[in-house]
């Protein structure tokens, strides 16, 4: 394997390995976010269709923001630069949370407008970040035309999969032995981690 | 893999699920609707009507009452949740609120046994407070309403308003699932400022489990010492202004007594669960908005 090819791999790892831990990411703020806003607007229906509405809505503009943006000298540190962004514009969600929300939940007492404008505020920014990150990967794996789906097929698996991955593990156990913000902060630092490992390892290859 | 392994594989869960008996029950089962959070259904079953959310209804039931005698109460915790309400309060309790309503039965008898005093009850799913309507009797007026909305929600909005209760009735948990956020420190804190002097706070909930441990270091870092009953399940009784003595639970008890055998309640035998014994693992976990995993910890 010569050089180019052995870069080529790697990068391709990397890309995965970004792409399943966004997917983790964000499921897991997600369900923890269910949390977040129980105690001012509770758990009704409401909250979780407002909650679930505004991850959808984020990630499809994210989708097609992140499609466009990887028209624009794609490289492995802009995406290390997605991932970081999502990590970092959640870290609000912990300051925010608490007195916040019962100011907006007065504020707005219907529990959907309400729980709507609470989920905006708090999750919008980071899964927008999030959903780019998908379609950015796609253009950096993808060398041929051929291969275009199969590749895109592979990514969504491996997103789709950490998305699988951070669901169970969160709800199944992370939160019977961490507190919800220390499971938040631990997600944001592994994230800014990954982002700082996927940035510098091109820049050592250049 | 092929594409038809893939698909073999995406069919297997399916192909279980419609394989899994459909386990018969002897009960006939009298209603079923499928509300926003759950299946309501009503059986009926050697003379009771019973209210459930799981098929089959063996354990987990929320309400039943005697169909020969409507008002007699067919469940223990209803028996040792009114000693509660009724025993523990220092007078008559003019203002209750019962978050959980399921089939009404403890809001319906309280509406007789206190007809001066104004009952609020926060009930998420209006297709319980339906079902209640129609097979359980559950009648509202002026002195008695139904709130639909979550019972955080609610007991959040009634402190910013000012009001006050002389009884609270926590109810809002069953077998299946328990809303995370009525099982908090901040949670109980939040109920007890709502309460008026000498107000009571009555938690109807489980006697085994792990989390019988955590929910009772919950409860006591926020009210200090309360009376625990247990049977099959599990009523707390506090009252942060000082729990009565038991001359003074007695004394209240006398009060209600031939009224209560009208519901079928023996008040000794209620009288007699009443203690401040303390057996659970005082180092357990208390828990608060942000460590709440009590569905986790209910196995």
């Amino acid at each position: 394997m010569d050089g180019d090819a052995a870069a080529t791999v790697r990068r391709g790892a990397l890309c995965f390995a970004v792409a399943f831990w966004s997917g983790f990411f964000v499921m897991g703020v997600e369900l923890l976010g269910g949390r977040l806003l129980a105690p001012d607007f509770g758990s009704s229906i409401y909250v979780w269709g407002a909650l679930i509405t505004v991850f959808m809505l984020a990630l499809s503009l994210g989708y097609l923001a992140g499609g466009r943006w990887s028209q624009h000298r794609p490289s492995l540190p802009r995406l290390a630069l997605l991932l970081a962004a999502a990590a970092l514009t959640a870290l609000p969600v912990l300051a925010l949370s608490g007195r916040v929300l019962e100011d907006l939940s007065i504020a707005i007492p219907d529990p959907r407008f309400g729980s709507l404008t609470a989920a905006t505020l708090l999750f919008f920014v980071p899964t927008f970040f999030s959903g780019m990150v998908s379609p950015y990967c796609v253009r950096l794996l993808v060398d041929a035309r051929e291969s275009s789906g199969r590749r895109a097929g592979q990514l969504y698996f491996v997103s789709t999969f950490g998305s699988a991955a951070g669901t169970i593990l969160t709800s199944f156990y992370l939160v019977l032995w961490f507190e919800v913000n220390m499971i938040l902060l631990g997600r944001i630092g592994i994230s800014v981690a990954l982002a700082a490992f996927a940035g510098l390892a091109r820049r050592v290859e250049a | 893999m092929k594409l038809r392994q893939y698909l073999r594989l995406a069919l297997l869960p399916l192909a279980l699920l419609l394989a899994a008996p459909l386990a018969g029950a002897q009960q006939k089962l009298v209603h079923e609707e499928r509300s926003q959070y759950r299946e309501v259904l009503v059986y009926e079953d050697a003379g009771e009507r019973c209210m459930c959310f799981t098929r089959e209804c063996r354990i987990g039931r929320q309400s039943c009452i005697n169909l020969a005698d409507p008002q007699r109460f067919a469940l223990n915790y209803t028996r040792m949740a009114l000693g509660g309400l009724l025993f523990a309060t220092p007078q008559a309790p003019r203002r209750v609120l019962i978050l959980g309503l399921g089939g009404g039965t403890i809001p319906t008898a309280l509406r007789k046994l206190l007809p001066e005093a104004q009952i609020d009850v926060a009930e998420i799913d209006p297709a319980v407070t339906r079902v209640a309507r129609d097979y359980f009797g559950f009648r509202q007026d002026a002195k008695l309403q139904v709130f639909e909305m979550d019972g955080r929600v609610y007991v959040k909005r009634a402190g910013r308003e000012g009001k006050k209760y002389d009884a609270v009735l926590l109810d809002a948990f069953d077998q299946e699932y328990i809303p995370e956020h009525l099982l908090t420190q901040e949670f109980l804190g939040e109920v007890k400022s709502l309460l008026a002097p000498g107000g009571v706070v009555v938690g109807n909930t489980f006697s085994s489990s792990k989390l019988y441990d955590h929910e009772s270091t919950t409860y006591a870092s926020v009210f200090g010492t309360f009376f625990n009953l247990k049977a099959a399940n599990r009523v707390i009784v506090a009252r942060p202004d000082g729990l009565p003595t038991e001359a003074q639970l007695r004394e209240r008890a006398r009060q209600y007594e031939s009224a209560l055998r009208g519901f079928g309640v023996d008040t000794d035998a209620v009288l007699a669960l009443f203690t401040t014994r303390a057996d659970w693992d005082a180092k357990a976990r208390v828990l608060t908005d942000q460590y709440s995993p009590a569905n986790l910890l209910n196995h």
